[in-house]
């Protein structure tokens, strides 16, 4: 690991030495009122269907459909010596149903556990000095659902290099969060069973990101982050079953340090094609190890229209706190049954249209840009999931 | 497997080493939305639901905290 950071490091030296003087474009119209820039809208539906459900202990269904719904607003105005102020505030609001949460309750068949809404409004500001290439950043955000309740805030720092060619961020992160403490019906009032009142669980992350313009048609971004988590990190409706026979109320560590590294690249293939690559490798202290490696060939078929296949393979390792059902014994400080920390691999295909058209979509002229994306994941212990999703632009 | 996070770093240095200063005049295909290096609003969900169905997160604009995912 240190020597990927040393590594690292030698590249930012290397990148930077490339820096020279250039001027940015100041010929772009600046409004001095705030100003819509730009509306996004974006709605999701997402289904799912697996059988090993981390609230029956590894066991049972992992039916799931979500229906998602974001809308983003920014607006912009310029201050004085043409310092650009950009305002984003954003609402979401999810509604989900899970047979797997269902069965908190066991003999139940629709409770109250059986479906939810989130909602998750944010705002951010970015101050972005365009002649010095700085744009300084920071924002809010929480997200509540019936037993968890979360709050975010992040400030952001940027800098682009002299020739404009490179840019160097940095940026914080901190959620404060509570989980409700609702334990499975027939554990309730046992001993050592969390059941009552409220978790603290924090997370905070620090980003490093280093993007550098190659040449005319190609660009590259470096990413690293260290992730610390703190406080109740299990779920306190999954269940465990040991070898004997019994069953338990998840337990995982109070602690997690997680680091993803992280390169992304964007190449121009001659007119009409793109070709957009991702790969991540992760690591944490629960010994989950895992390569994300992501491909997507937009083709532009016109000015107007693009399509854009893509491709994503992912694979982990097991964390070590993980076992099947009725595989756990009573040795063990920790245990967790949830398949989503146990050993996979998992590929995720699908395809993009974006519309561009001149006179807008409809005939609305702001109403510029239209997306459409279609996914299907199927993970190598059986859950697989479809995602549809839409974005509309007005700008 | 485990050396690769260094040979994907050497292999950036080597691919960086190429790089030419490019103006701004020369960028128009480097500006184009979709050879954009982060992800885009239409990948929203599909970043969340990753992040909850897979044990790792982070470094791709996605979640990495807030939120239970408890589904």
């Amino acid at each position: 690991m240190k020597r990927v950071f040393i590594t690292g490091f030698a590249l930012l030296g290397l990148l930077k030495a490339y820096a020279q003087n250039e001027q940015a474009d100041s010929t772009a119209y600046k409004p001095k009122k705030l100003k819509v820039d730009e509306i996004n809208l974006v709605s999701s539906y997402y289904r799912q269907n697996g059988d090993n459900s981390a609230v029956t202990g590894g066991l049972g269904t992992e039916k799931l459909t979500d229906i998602s719904n974001a809308i983003d607003l920014r607006v912009v105005k310029y201050g004085k010596n043409n310092i650009k102020h950009n305002f984003d505030v954003e609402v979401g609001v999810d509604h989900y149903s899970s047979a797997s949460s269902d069965k908190i309750d066991l003999n139940a068949n629709s409770s109250a556990s059986s479906s939810d809404i989130r909602v998750y409004p944010s705002l951010n500001y970015i101050r972005e000095n365009e002649e010095k290439g700085r744009t300084l950043g920071i924002g809010v955000s929480s997200s509540t659902e019936y037993d968890y309740q979360s709050f975010g805030g992040n400030v952001s720092f940027s800098q682009k290099t002299k020739d404009r060619n490179g840019e160097f961020g940095v940026k914080f992160q901190a959620y404060l969060d509570q989980v409700k403490l609702l334990a499975p019906i027939e554990l309730r009032g046992l001993p050592n069973v969390d059941d009552s009142g409220n978790a603290s669980r924090n997370t905070f992350v620090g980003s490093l990101t280093y993007s550098q313009i190659i040449n005319k048609n190609f660009q590259v971004m470096f990413q690293a982050d260290l992730i610390s988590q703190q406080g109740y990190l299990s779920l306190p409706f999954h269940r465990v079953y040991f070898t004997d026979g019994s069953v338990h109320q998840e337990k995982l560590p109070d602690s997690r340090l997680k680091i993803p590294l992280a390169a992304r690249a964007s190449y121009f293939l001659g007119d009409n094609v793109i070709i957009r690559g991702y790969y991540r490798f992760y690591t944490d202290d629960w010994g989950i190890q895992s390569h994300t490696a992501d491909i997507e060939i937009p083709v532009k078929i016109t000015s107007f229209v693009s399509v854009s296949p893509f491709y994503r393979y992912y694979t982990q390792t097991a964390a070590k706190y993980f076992k099947g059902y009725e595989m756990h014994n009573l040795q063990s400080d920790f245990y967790t049954s949830n398949y989503d920390l146990s050993k996979f691999n998992s590929s995720f295909i699908g395809l993009g249209l974006r519309l561009t058209p001149v006179n807008g979509i409809f005939g609305i002229k702001h109403l510029n840009m239209l997306e459409i994306r279609y996914g299907h994941y199927a993970r190598s212990n059986n859950l697989n999931s479809d995602i549809v999703s839409i974005n509309i632009r007005y700008k | 497997m485990k050396n690769l996070p260094v040979w994907i770093a050497a292999c950036c240095i080597v691919m960086t080493a190429g790089c030419s200063s490019v103006k701004e005049y020369q960028k128009n295909k480097i500006n184009d939305s979709e050879m954009a290096l982060s992800n885009r609003k239409v990948e929203k969900t599909e970043l969340s639901f990753q992040s909850y169905r897979e044990g790792s997160s982070g470094a791709n604009a996605g979640k990495s905290g807030g939120g239970c995912g408890c589904n």
